[in-house]
């Protein structure tokens, strides 16, 4: 790239939102005239392990939270098993906050359906999965519609563009559980039983869904592969940080002049995207933040700088996670809102390991009584102490989010937490006042 | 609950097996089974099928668990164990319209816990209630992935976004007073048993309504449209290898 190039390069790169505004986007005809499904063709002039090779050297991470390599990740596939392979879409998207795939799905389901095509021709898969929460019904519809208009075009099913190749394609909607998320508890769902992760080792890609090799990545990260495939892996490499690659979707939310959906390098600020939003609502300041979902320890506006890709978040201590950017002005009260997260976690533990099913009900019931202003002595260091002993300790990584709020909220704020200890919390922050619903004259 | 219990909801009331009328004929269980046909194991199939019940039963019932059971070759504790995993499936009968209210934090805080509380008096019924004409049943939600449209509210499963306590009123009115009701994003309302068809892998034919997404999805794009900014130029990334292979090919 020519130093004028770098210069005058784009703070945002819509690329997988780029149609979301077109006229019945989710149509393959639409999806068509902008150059869909033309990756698919090359991908398929090519060998799989030639696809697996590019989207590795693209430095393509999963965008559902743990930002793995995507390709390395498929090269995991040991390709010498007999059994079959396959491949899942995690679309579970129910992390607190994030809300990209969903508005993805809806608007561009066969930009996901190409990434699914090309995607399990990589690692050789002839049936892919799409897990896509349940209560999201109009995405569901719109995922039907692609998958069927996708066989049709002869896109897949028996002999994928006469190339020999079969793909079956199966849209699952899920039940409603946060943890089917998780990429084992998703397999023990897909496989028709309660959502419980897993212990690993075997890893998905030696024994998933049905003890058989799995891929199992997230929506924008299978959204991303044809673009990449279509313009290359060095262009997709052009755009973000060092080790951070490519474009993402930012969500931004809550208490900003503009909330909306932002696709940018990685490694933008939030400064720079609360500019782009208009900023905090009119007349409040931004209090503290959260990355990547309520699981990502929260930031505060000493952290408005911080490049928001993977390494830039975790030397903040926290997450990059989804990229959910939630923030909250000083109306808010962080023992509330914790408390609230920390209720979800409590509904969402599967019940399978003891420090996070125990665990997060006790956490609910301190903060409960802290909110309330009937905190007890000695209840922050519980609360510490509860976490320390959920952190790390559990199958999976529900529990350790439960603990990233309630950490992350007294390191920055612990007087709020001590405040909890005479006055309700409704008091110091009356909760109408962080409500977006006065601005237009709705009584609280 | 007896003395020194703690009631979670693992606790709430299990399935009403007193009930043992059934909708479920022949010709549901030919749907069940191309359900499970679908599947490379056919066990895979049992959350879809369980949609199916309920969009049928209008829950999950004892029948609709023998069925299941029988025809994947599982127990019913199986299957009755997986049916009371997932909040979706629901134990007692759901009215002609479900509404959810999202009170996870973001939510909560810009408004949902007013949302919530004023359809509560407002329809004179507790959480997982449903009013006497059997119409609305309620509930509060966790998270459903539309943060930059709180406070938002759910009929059916369909998006009403940016909801205040007001407009929710308004639609469920407009419900119970048997009027169409579009979605914000999405398609005009269908009963939660037709949802639950669709969810059960059984198309209605409705994809195609509503818009592609809404105001907020498209910001980022507007404003880049607005300053003319753009993703790179794939021109500038073709290497010399690929040229030559290129000009070989020709």
């Amino acid at each position: 790239m020519t130093e004028e190039m770098k210069r005058t390069a784009s703070v945002l790169t819509p690329v997988l939102t780029a149609n979301w505004g077109d006229e019945r986007a989710w149509k393959i005809g639409s999806y068509e005239r902008r150059g869909g499904y033309e990756a698919l063709r090359t991908a398929l002039s090519m060998e799989p392990a030639e696809v697996v090779s590019v989207v590795k050297d693209s430095g393509l991470r999963g965008r559902g939270g743990a930002g793995f390599p995507t390709g390395m990740k498929w090269s995991f596939i040991p390709q010498d098993n007999p059994k079959p392979k396959y491949l899942v879409v995690n679309a579970d998207e129910s992390e607190p906050g994030t809300c990209k795939d969903i508005p993805l799905m809806m608007a561009s389901p066969h930009t996901l359906v190409e990434g699914v095509i090309i995607s399990a021709y990589a690692i050789r898969a002839n049936t892919a999965f799409i897990y896509v929460r349940g209560e999201v019904l109009h995405v569901v519809r719109r995922l039907q519609q692609a998958v069927r208009e996708a066989y049709s075009a002869g896109y897949c099913g028996p002999d994928v563009l006469g190339t020999g190749y079969d793909l079956e394609i199966i849209v699952h909607a899920g039940a409603g559980a946060y943890i089917c998320g998780e990429e084992t508890a998703l397999l023990d769902s897909l496989e028709g039983r309660r959502g419980q992760p897993r212990l690993r080792p075997p890893f998905p890609a030696v024994a998933g869904l049905y003890a058989s090799p799995t891929v199992i990545n997230n929506v924008e990260s299978i959204a991303s592969v044809p673009s990449i495939i279509r313009n290359g892996a060095a262009w997709f490499s052009s755009m973000g940080t060092e080790k951070s690659k490519g474009m993402t979707i930012y969500s931004l939310s809550g208490h900003v002049t503009n909330a909306g959906q932002f696709e940018a390098p990685l490694g933008i600020t939030l400064r720079e995207l609360l500019d782009l939003a208009g900023g905090i609502r009119a007349g409040h300041e931004l209090k503290f933040w959260t990355p990547g979902g309520s699981s990502t320890p929260m930031l505060t506006p000493e952290h408005l700088d911080v490049p928001l890709d993977y390494e830039g978040v975790a030397a903040q201590k926290s997450m990059l996670g989804t990229k959910a950017l939630q923030c909250f002005d000083e109306t808010t009260s962080v023992v509330r809102v914790v408390l609230r997260w920390t209720e979800f976690y409590k509904h969402e533990s599967c019940g399978k390991c003891t420090p996070c099913r125990e665990g997060t009900w006790w956490l609910v019931q301190i903060l409960h009584r802290l909110e309330a202003g009937q905190g007890q002595e000695g209840d922050i260091d519980k609360l510490l102490d509860l976490c320390e002993n959920i952190l790390g300790r559990s199958f999976c990584a529900l529990g350790d989010g439960a603990t990233s709020p309630i950490s992350s909220a007294i390191k920055y704020f612990r007087p709020e937490f001590e405040a909890g200890m005479h006055t309700p919390a409704w008091e110091l922050f009356p909760y109408e006042r962080s409500t977006v619903l006065v601005h237009e004259g709705v009584p609280a | 609950m007896g003395h020194g219990e703690m009631k979670t909801y693992f606790d709430e009331p299990s399935l009403d097996y007193e009930v043992t009328e059934t909708l479920i004929d022949d010709g549901v269980r030919e749907e069940l089974l191309q359900i499970a046909a679908r599947y490379p194991q056919a066990r895979s199939a049992l959350l879809p099928m369980l949609h199916l019940v309920q969009s049928v039963e209008g829950r999950v019932t004892p029948a609709g668990i023998e069925v299941c059971a029988e025809i994947l070759g599982l127990s019913t504790a199986d299957v009755s164990g997986v049916a009371t995993f997932y909040t979706m499936y629901k134990r007692k009968p759901v009215g002609k319209y479900h509404v959810g209210v999202c009170t996870t934090a973001l939510c909560a805080v810009l408004g949902g816990d007013e949302v919530y509380s004023r359809l509560q008096s407002h329809l004179g019924v507790g959480n997982d209630e449903t009013t006497e004409d059997g119409m609305i049943t309620l509930e509060h939600l966790e998270c459903n992935a539309a943060c930059d449209m709180a406070p938002v509210m759910m009929v059916n499963w369909e998006f009403f976004d940016s909801t205040t306590p007001q407009r929710a009123c308004e639609v469920v009115d407009a419900l119970r007073a048997g009027e169409e009701v579009s979605a914000t994003r999405g398609a005009r309302v269908v009963s939660w048993q037709q949802a639950e068809r669709v969810l059960a892998g059984f198309p209605d034919g409705r994809a195609d309504e509503g818009p592609t997404s809404g105001p907020t999805s498209q910001l980022g794009l507007r404003i880049a449209a607005e300053r003319g900014w753009r993703a790179p130029d794939p021109a500038d990334f073709v290497s010399a290898d690929e040229t030559d292979e290129n000009e070989e090919t020709r």
